[in-house]
């Protein structure tokens, strides 16, 4: 009955999202106060049927409804509770339900604020992000229906969640990812609306601003967080394999970079206007292609769902369509028109765009990456990988690039830089940098030129930032929470660059055979393998390996690594890892030998957080940003201009100059 | 005012449109030329795998037919056909020879570690210089050597279990190597 219900509501919820679509485009064409209220509404509407949907569906895992195929598919009796419930994103059609009720929820929140948008805008708002919705439900209803029964052939128990998705990092780590991609969707809907209303200004890049900052965080510690799951339970010791499905999530990330930071410039000065239009469209076409890569299965991942060519068509048309004719909206509304803005070589306009060319151009490497191997397919039948060496060859200098561009921006005004402002920075701050770098290359033996470069560029970044932050202190500047969201973000950078520079280049990793009471030496520390124990899970046996690790004589701790096997016949490698700031300790089990002894992994993986925690630090900056009281201000303002625009009934040039956006 | 390149980006994406609608409709598996077809093999000397001061020259292998395989850990596509290698060991006679492509020699062992190591000898090819004589552009790619170390054939992508019945199986038989009778 429940899972009925829940096919049910996905099925209003369709209805609904095609009924807000009309009335949201008439109720804009006509301006007709009534057909715009109700698509609010149909809005609301399609939120809670989605959330009915959605529901249902976790209540057939929790219930163990396994007449539904896909609870029986990843789901059984002794699956614990959490994973039951988690185990609703973990296949395809799930996930897919997941992305539809985060499309409904940025809905209904972006709702809640319609107040602050024009009325007529907003309506061409929801009608874009309500069609959107009714794709996505279609293609969840007709190619991947969650809640298909199998009867009378039920089984008695189900098969099993992947081992590999049994885990913490897998409950939140879709849901992150996804309410970052489907949120791209609210400033590719401004976007649209914009260009529908052709009123492409300021204002309209300060409305984006704050969804395409938060879809950017959200997207920041999705991607996070899977590295760091793919870290630790895949069991390899590496957090970033340049594989399709990470590099998927990876391209709407650049362009939402890109986008965050060309936004500002619209904002602020009003220019960049077309270019910023292709931007939102582009993050949120990537979004869609990366689900496509996904989900239809023309690339080999380590990480796909389900294969089937079906599904890979119907997306492949919805893409079609959805890109297609926002592109075309694109060229025919976009203008070239020229604003009266001017800036100098040292102004922060000139330095964002060094930003997006550089990002751009590292998201044509990674599209390159990932979609040649299609077109060489294609043209020759033949399967093909272009790995790391490729991508390192762009990243490595597109990075540090992008490191002296940020070590400059805080100094940097808009138009116009005096250069005697930028002097501390570029001497004495580059030269501390400099010597530290130079310094760190002498102690360290075997470090690479390039990393000792990483090193420099990184902490020149954060003295840069912290000098701004100091200056301003002194002088009792105002530091705005969006000063301060752009200086943890950058500073965030920073330490990712400088975590990904060590720990690819100093870990060390061995694989050795260990016999109980056997002591070894891994980086600083002593390695002593005490012996192995049976231990007994929830659904699934495993074999503990206990290990005892000292540092220097001064610090002592344990690590019990696990070789699991699951109630399903699956064997699954379960690290143990000593996190800390400055290194990682890494043992895991490999095949019992003779004599009681193992074949055992040991790591040692410098700095090996700073690569998460400096993404952390990005989103947190991104979020915080959001939280600026200037959009609270200019909010009020507006609404006070809304009424009075109200009162008069006439629809035209609001915020249409990029002059009013001070702030 | 012109307004052509704001058609730009239109034209990119309908390039890539053309690029996935061809992903999904083609299926079908080749083999592609090789300038090095009924050519020896290129001259070489390479550092074995497992213990680096071992040094392999081309005239070491020659002698019986052998399939070269490119492989890298950083290739999912090799992950892929990994599985249809260690059948083909199991199987036949033929020596399997891997070379190991721009990769880390700690990574690859580990690779070896954990899912097996169907290879007779593996050489190590950390900067790609050996590739580059063999016109190698990526990984995998397969070559076939009768016993004078002549390159027969040449397999670009994976190979799966179609290509190793149809294409490599009948030229190793032809070459004298033997190969149990597959079950099906």
């Amino acid at each position: 009955m429940v899972p009925e219900l829940g096919h049910l509501s996905l099925a209003f919820a369709g209805t609904l999202s095609l009924a807000a679509c009309l009335t949201g485009f008439v109720g804009a064409r006509l301006d007709h106060r009534q057909l715009q209220g109700s698509t609010v509404s149909l809005t609301v509407g399609q939120f809670v049927f989605a959330l009915l949907a959605f529901a249902s569906l976790v209540w057939s895992f929790v219930s163990d409804d396994f007449s539904v195929a896909y609870v029986a598919d990843h789901s059984n009796t002794i699956l614990p509770w959490h994973f039951k419930a988690s185990a609703a994103w973990g296949g395809h059609e799930g996930s897919f339900l997941l992305w539809i009720l985060f499309m409904s929820t940025w809905m209904v929140v972006l709702a809640s604020r319609r107040k602050h948008y024009p009325a007529s805008l907003f309506s061409n708002v929801m009608a874009v992000m309500s069609l959107l919705n009714l794709g996505f439900i279609c293609f969840a209803l007709f190619t991947s229906n969650p809640f298909e029964r199998l009867i009378p052939l039920t089984p008695a128990d189900g098969g099993d969640l992947n081992p590999q998705l049994q885990d913490f990092g897998f409950i939140v780590h879709p849901p992150l990812l996804y309410l970052g991609y489907v949120g791209l969707s609210v400033p590719f809907a401004f976007a649209i609306a914009a260009m529908l209303e052709k009123k492409v200004d300021a204002a309209w890049a300060r409305w984006s601003r704050t969804w395409a900052n938060m879809a950017w965080a959200f997207l920041t510690v999705g991607i996070a967080l899977g590295s760091w799951w793919a870290y630790y339970e895949l069991g390899w010791g590496g957090w970033w394999f340049w594989d399709p499905v990470e590099n998927a999530s990876f391209m709407p990330w650049l362009a939402a970079t890109a986008l965050i930071h060309s936004l500002a410039v619209t904002e602020k000065r009003g220019t960049f206007r077309s270019w910023t239009l292709l931007l939102a469209i582009t993050a949120f076409s990537l979004s869609l292609l990366g689900a496509f890569i996904v989900r239809s299965g023309v690339l080999t991942s380590v990480h796909a769902f389900a294969v089937d060519p079906e599904r890979g068509s119907y997306i492949l048309v919805f893409l079609a369509l959805v890109v297609g004719g926002s592109l075309t909206l694109y060229a025919m509304r976009a203008t070239n028109q020229w604003v009266d803005v001017t800036f100098s070589v040292l102004s922060r306009e000139f330095f964002i765009l060094i930003n997006n060319l550089i990002l751009v151009v590292a998201l044509a490497a990674v599209m390159w990456g990932t979609l040649a191997p299609i077109g060489y397919e294609a043209t020759t039948g033949e399967h093909y990988s272009i790995g790391k060496p490729f991508f390192d060859l762009f990243f490595v200098p597109l990075m540090m690039t992008l490191a002296v561009a940020l070590a400059l921006v805080p100094v940097l005004n808009w138009k116009k830089t005096r250069r005697h402002n930028l002097q501390p920075v570029a001497t004495w701050l580059a030269g501390a940098a400099f010597v530290i770098g130079l310094g760190s290359w002498f102690i360290v033996d075997a470090m690479m030129v390039s990393v000792a470069a990483a090193i420099a560029l990184a902490l020149w970044v954060i003295l840069g930032h912290l000098y701004d932050v100091a200056r301003r202190l002194n002088k009792k500047a105002s530091m705005p929470r969006a000063y301060i969201g752009m200086t943890v973000a950058h500073m965030g950078f920073a330490i990712s660059l400088m975590g990904v520079a060590v720990t690819a280049t100093l870990s060390t990793e061995e694989d050795v055979r260990m016999a109980p009471q056997e002591t070894r030496t891994l980086g600083y520390a002593e390695v002593t393998f005490l012996g192995v124990i049976p231990v007994e899970g929830p659904n699934y046996t495993a074999q503990e390996g206990i290990f005892v690790i000292s540092t220097d004589g001064t610090s002592t701790f344990e690590l019990r690594p696990q070789k699991r096997r699951y109630a399903s016949g699956n064997v699954m490698t379960e690290a143990s890892i000593n996190p800390g700031l400055l290194s990682d300790t890494y043992i895991s089990l490999g095949e019992p030998l003779e004599g009681g002894a193992w074949a055992v992994r040991l790591h040692f993986k410098p700095l090996v957080r700073w690569v998460w925690l400096g993404a952390l630090l990005m989103a947190l900056g991104g979020g915080f940003a959001t939280l600026d009281r200037r959009y609270r201000r200019l909010r009020e303002r507006e609404q006070v201009n809304n009424a009075a625009k109200d009162k008069s009934l006439e629809g035209s040039s609001l915020g249409s100059s990029g002059a009013e956006a001070t702030s | 005012m012109n307004r052509s390149k704001f058609f730009v980006p239109l034209g990119v994406f309908g390039l890539v449109m053309i690029l996935g609608a061809l992903g999904l409709g083609l299926q079908d598996r080749g083999t592609l030329p090789s300038a090095l077809i009924d050519e020896p093999f290129p001259e070489f000397a390479a550092p074995e795998l497992a213990h680096p001061d071992r040094i392999v020259q081309s005239r070491d292998i020659v002698g019986k037919p052998a399939l070269v395989n490119v492989w890298a850990t950083w290739c999912p596509t090799c992950k892929a056909e990994h599985d249809q290698l260690m059948k083909i060991a199991e199987q036949s006679d033929v020596v399997l020879i891997g070379l190991n492509y721009k990769d880390e020699r700690d990574k690859a062992l580990r690779w070896l570690a954990d899912f097996g190591d169907p290879y007779d000898l593996v050489l190590m090819d950390l900067d790609g210089a050996i590739g580059v004589d063999l016109g190698v552009y990526g990984a995998p790619e397969t070559f076939l050597l009768d016993a004078q170390g002549r390159i027969v054939y040449k397999r670009v992508g994976n190979i799966n279990e179609a290509v190793w019945r149809d294409d490599i199986a009948p030229q190793l038989r032809a070459l004298g190597v033997r190969i149990q009778a597959v079950e099906t």
